[in-house]
């Protein structure tokens, strides 16, 4: 009994960071129409980042949010010039350069940084543990469940929110109201990599840090934003814990570890099979 | 994720004529000294030059059907490396473990991975767009794993891959074997393209092709959706798996992670540079993906992948709409200029 | 006394066909102007191109004597012109006062917005009613309403409204035109309305102008226009 308990609480902290990361693919998604295929080595850069800093002796709790600042400047740069060239490009053409970024993150970190895999220290103090969890895991909460919370409280009541929120549904009445829609793009995109950074940044010290180290996380977020409903950023939390105790129970029960990514997903799909929306993804009926 | 930006303005009826039209005999005469030219290939390269242009012609197999299922059919496949390992592991089996001929593999290959790419063509069938991806990218992902897999080591042998002989050069032909094995692609992919174009240009085609643009007009025309899109990557697995078979053959060796996720990135980053929804596309598409990566290499030993990244990048923004796209665009340039000196 | 918006030679085009040849027209200041024609005359692209909205221009465009041909359509929205296009263009996923939030947006005066939540909620008391709904699921007549709430919310000189009374039923027509006529007298907005019911229109407008086929056919002050014989005999029907 206490090892399933145990199954799950490390599953729902793990699905905190599939949720994290599937959060930044959503917001990307809502306002582009594209799934950002190296978002996961995007924050697996703004990790290695944050570890240098902590190496080069700057606190962890200053080096995190200057990563995640780091971070916002990217993806700002990124989708202002790497992407914005492509924004009448065909759908497959704009996957290709996704594809392009993430070999470019990858190599790059693996130049830079090197290919061993880096031990990243936990920065939550060991008295947090319990029997049941770890520090790391209930830090773990606690970071990811405080920047989904602000995220939520900056896009439901700030101007700048709400405006983002607009660009994403409606670009051309958003211009009419004086929305610069092409300048929140490149916010949004900025917003999303730092939300992703986070997501790295948790999950360097359980997956050590390596260039190859989000490979596995991002497809876990892919599939948790469309498990919650890939038009729906409150469904990216639920999708992410779904899958991470899915992941964590077909590993220890149903079929081990070599093929559990295989399992996950293949319960995954069999979920979207009957839910094409996902759990949670929004249809409002209009009236004309 | 819809595939509507590669909307052709010509129609399939339209293309079909056109090929009949004055243009045709340029257009055989070139398709022959393509040919004429990839025969002298073995005599004139050395013999690694010649094992690289048979990857070429390998890719060229596999793109062509990746290129029938995204570009003519709409259906995304981030997952075709999985078809082609999936060929290259059926080969290796029938003559690792059973001794059989290296050619009997072709057609048993074939039929395997066609029935394959249908059955998980049938479910895939409610995913579109997005879901698809992801059905298609767990496929990537799942097939080294279950190559790997304990319990089919005895068939697959594991994480050590299996070892195949080399294919044996024919009785009185004056050929060396990577010489022979070349000829033998060749032929084969010469088959495949033929099989390729005469499907794409007949009814079949067009209700491929209907499908992407009008599903809903498709299938009040007739066209069962179910069967056509099933069939259509069922074809498309097919062709991933007789380039597979032939990866195997050349490369004398099987081993799970030379089928991983990049693979089938790679084939989808081919279709794209060479032409989506064309045919000649797949040999562009080929030499990119087999000599690029070499380039990079080149250029920077320890940010190779980042050269290729960059490359697809700028590529992508020259050639939006891929090798063919800018050659038919050319085309349609010179023939402007041609009409107003006239 | 110049005019708040000045047209000379416009052409415009969607892609490669284009749609209105050199047409020039004016408003001015304070006056409700009124751009007349059948369907498919192209007033709507007339209107777009004002905001620089999908549609690629050729010609002069002055707001307050201030070139705009060649700015984003934000950028224009900022310099106050507020444009109730087509269809509405509602948020309709986003809630009534959401909607008027949003229309507020490039104001600085944030201090001043408030009042004005009050000033549309006096005009449109349904709005007030419907406030945490999302604006999809109102009624027509409703949503149009909530397009020129969220417009007025702007603090507008100039207001583009783009056929206000299509679709909807002839009380709640009538309803909308006496709140246009209010807001342009008691704001001193000018208004610049698009309109196929001709009837209506010439009853709210000073000035008009008639559309045909891309051409600005005809210019003259609203009663002139109502006792023309060919206007009368083609667009009031009588």
């Amino acid at each position: 009994m206490d090892a399933l308990l145990f199954q799950i609480t490390s599953g729902i902290t793990t699905g905190f960071i599939y949720a994290s990361l599937a959060l930044a693919l959503v917001m990307i998604f809502q306002s582009t129409n594209h799934i950002n295929f190296a978002q996961g080595e995007m924050a697996m850069f703004s990790t290695y980042i944050a570890f240098t800093l902590v190496q080069a002796g700057v606190p962890f709790w200053i080096a995190f949010p200057t990563t995640l600042l780091g971070a916002f400047v990217m993806g700002f740069v990124i989708e202002r010039f790497v992407l914005r060239p492509f924004a009448d490009a065909p759908v497959l053409t704009i996957v290709i350069v996704f594809i392009g970024l993430l070999v470019i993150f990858n190599s790059i970190a693996g130049w830079i940084f090197g290919y061993e895999m880096q031990p990243f220290p936990s920065p939550f103090p060991h008295s947090w543990g319990t029997r049941l969890v770890s520090a790391h895991q209930l830090g773990i909460a606690v970071v990811t469940l405080s920047v989904l919370a602000a995220v939520y409280l900056f896009f439901r009541f700030t101007s700048l929110g709400l405006a983002m929120r607009a660009a994403a549904q409606n670009p051309v009445s958003s211009r009419l109201v004086g929305i610069r829609v092409g300048l929140l793009l490149a916010v949004g995109w900025g917003l999303a990599a730092a939300i992703g950074a986070v997501a790295g940044i948790m999950a360097a010290p359980i997956v050590f840090l390596e260039p190859n180290m989000m490979a596995g996380i991002m497809i876990y977020a892919f599939a948790a934003a469309l498990l919650g409903g890939i038009n729906n950023p409150a469904g990216a939390v639920p999708g992410g814990i779904i899958v991470g105790v899915l992941e964590n129970l077909a590993g220890a029960y149903v079929v081990g570890t070599e093929l559990k990514l295989t399992t996950a997903l293949v319960m995954i799909l069999l979920v979207l099979l009957i839910r094409p929306a996902g759990l949670f993804g929004r249809t409002l009926r209009t009236r004309v | 994720m819809t595939m509507t930006g590669y909307t052709e303005s010509l129609t399939p009826a339209a293309a079909a004529r056109r090929n009949f039209g004055k243009g045709r005999v340029a257009r055989i005469g070139c398709v022959l000294a393509v040919v004429a030219l990839a025969c002298l290939v073995p005599f004139i390269g050395t013999s690694y030059q010649t094992l690289q242009m048979t990857f070429v012609l390998i890719y060229a197999i596999a793109l062509l059907g990746l290129n029938i299922l995204v570009g003519y059919n709409g259906q995304l496949s981030l997952g075709h490396g999985a078809f082609f390992g999936l060929g290259a592991y059926i080969a290796a089996i029938m003559m690792h473990h059973f001794g059989l001929p290296y050619w009997s593999t072709i057609p048993v290959v074939a039929v395997l991975c066609l029935i394959g790419g249908f059955l998980f063509g049938l479910p895939a069938l409610r995913l579109e767009g997005h879901y698809l991806a992801l059905a298609t990218f767990s496929l990537a992902l799942a097939m080294p794993q279950i190559l790997k897999y304990p319990a089919f080591a005895q068939w697959t042998g594991g994480f050590m891959g299996l070892v195949i002989s080399p294919v044996p050069v024919p009785a009185g032909v004056p050929l060396s074997s990577d010489q022979w094995l070349y000829f033998f692609c060749l032929a084969l992919t010469l088959v495949m393209f033929l099989i390729g174009w005469n499907l794409m240009r007949g009814r079949t085609g067009q209700a491929i092709i209907a499908i992407r643009d009008q599903p809903t007009a498709a299938v009040s025309m007739g066209i069962n959706l179910a069967y056509y899109k099933s069939m259509t990557f069922g074809v498309s697995a097919m062709y991933a798996g007789v380039a597979g078979a032939l990866s195997a053959l050349t490369a004398q060796f099987v081993s799970p992670d030379s089928f991983d996720f990049f693979l089938s990135i790679s084939l989808l980053v081919g279709i794209v540079v060479g032409g989506i929804a064309t045919v000649s596309g797949a040999i562009f598409g080929a030499v990119f993906i087999q000599f690029i990566p070499n380039i990079a290499e080149h250029i920077s030993k320890s940010a190779s992948w980042a050269v290729y990244g960059v490359a697809l990048i700028g590529f992508m923004y020259l050639m939006p709409q891929g090798v063919v796209g800018l050659i038919r665009r050319l085309r349609g340039v010179i023939s402007g200029a041609k009409r107003s000196a006239a | 006394m110049t005019a708040i918006l000045e047209i000379r030679d416009l052409s415009v085009s969607y892609g490669a066909s284009r749609v209105i040849f050199d047409a020039s027209l004016g408003v001015r200041p304070g006056s409700v102007t009124v751009l007349l024609g059948a369907n498919g005359a192209g007033k709507t692209t007339l209107l777009r191109a004002i905001c620089n909205m999908m549609v690629r221009t050729r010609g002069e465009i002055r707001l307050e004597g201030q070139p705009i041909e060649n700015m984003a359509t934000e950028e224009i929205a900022r310099l106050g012109v507020a444009h109730v296009p087509d269809g509405r263009g509602t948020f309709i996923h986003m809630t009534v006062q959401e909607n008027l939030q949003l229309g507020a947006y490039g104001r600085r005066d944030h201090a001043a917005v408030g009042d004005d939540f009050e000033r549309i909620f006096a005009y449109f008391p349904r709005l007030r009613e419907r406030r945490a709904q999302p604006a999809g699921t109102l009624s027509g007549g409703e949503q149009q309403m909530l397009a020129i709430g969220r417009a007025l919310m702007s603090r507008p000189k100039l207001l583009l409204l783009d056929e206000p009374s299509f679709g909807l039923a002839p009380l709640v027509v009538k309803e909308i035109f006496d709140i246009l006529r209010a807001i342009n007298r008691a704001d001193g907005v000018s208004i610049l309305l698009v309109e196929q019911n001709a009837n209506l229109a010439l009853s709210l407008a000073d000035y008009g102008y008639l559309l045909e086929t891309g051409r600005i056919v005809m210019h003259d002050t609203a009663s002139a226009l109502s006792n023309d014989d060919s206007i009368r005999r083609v667009y009031l029907g009588y």
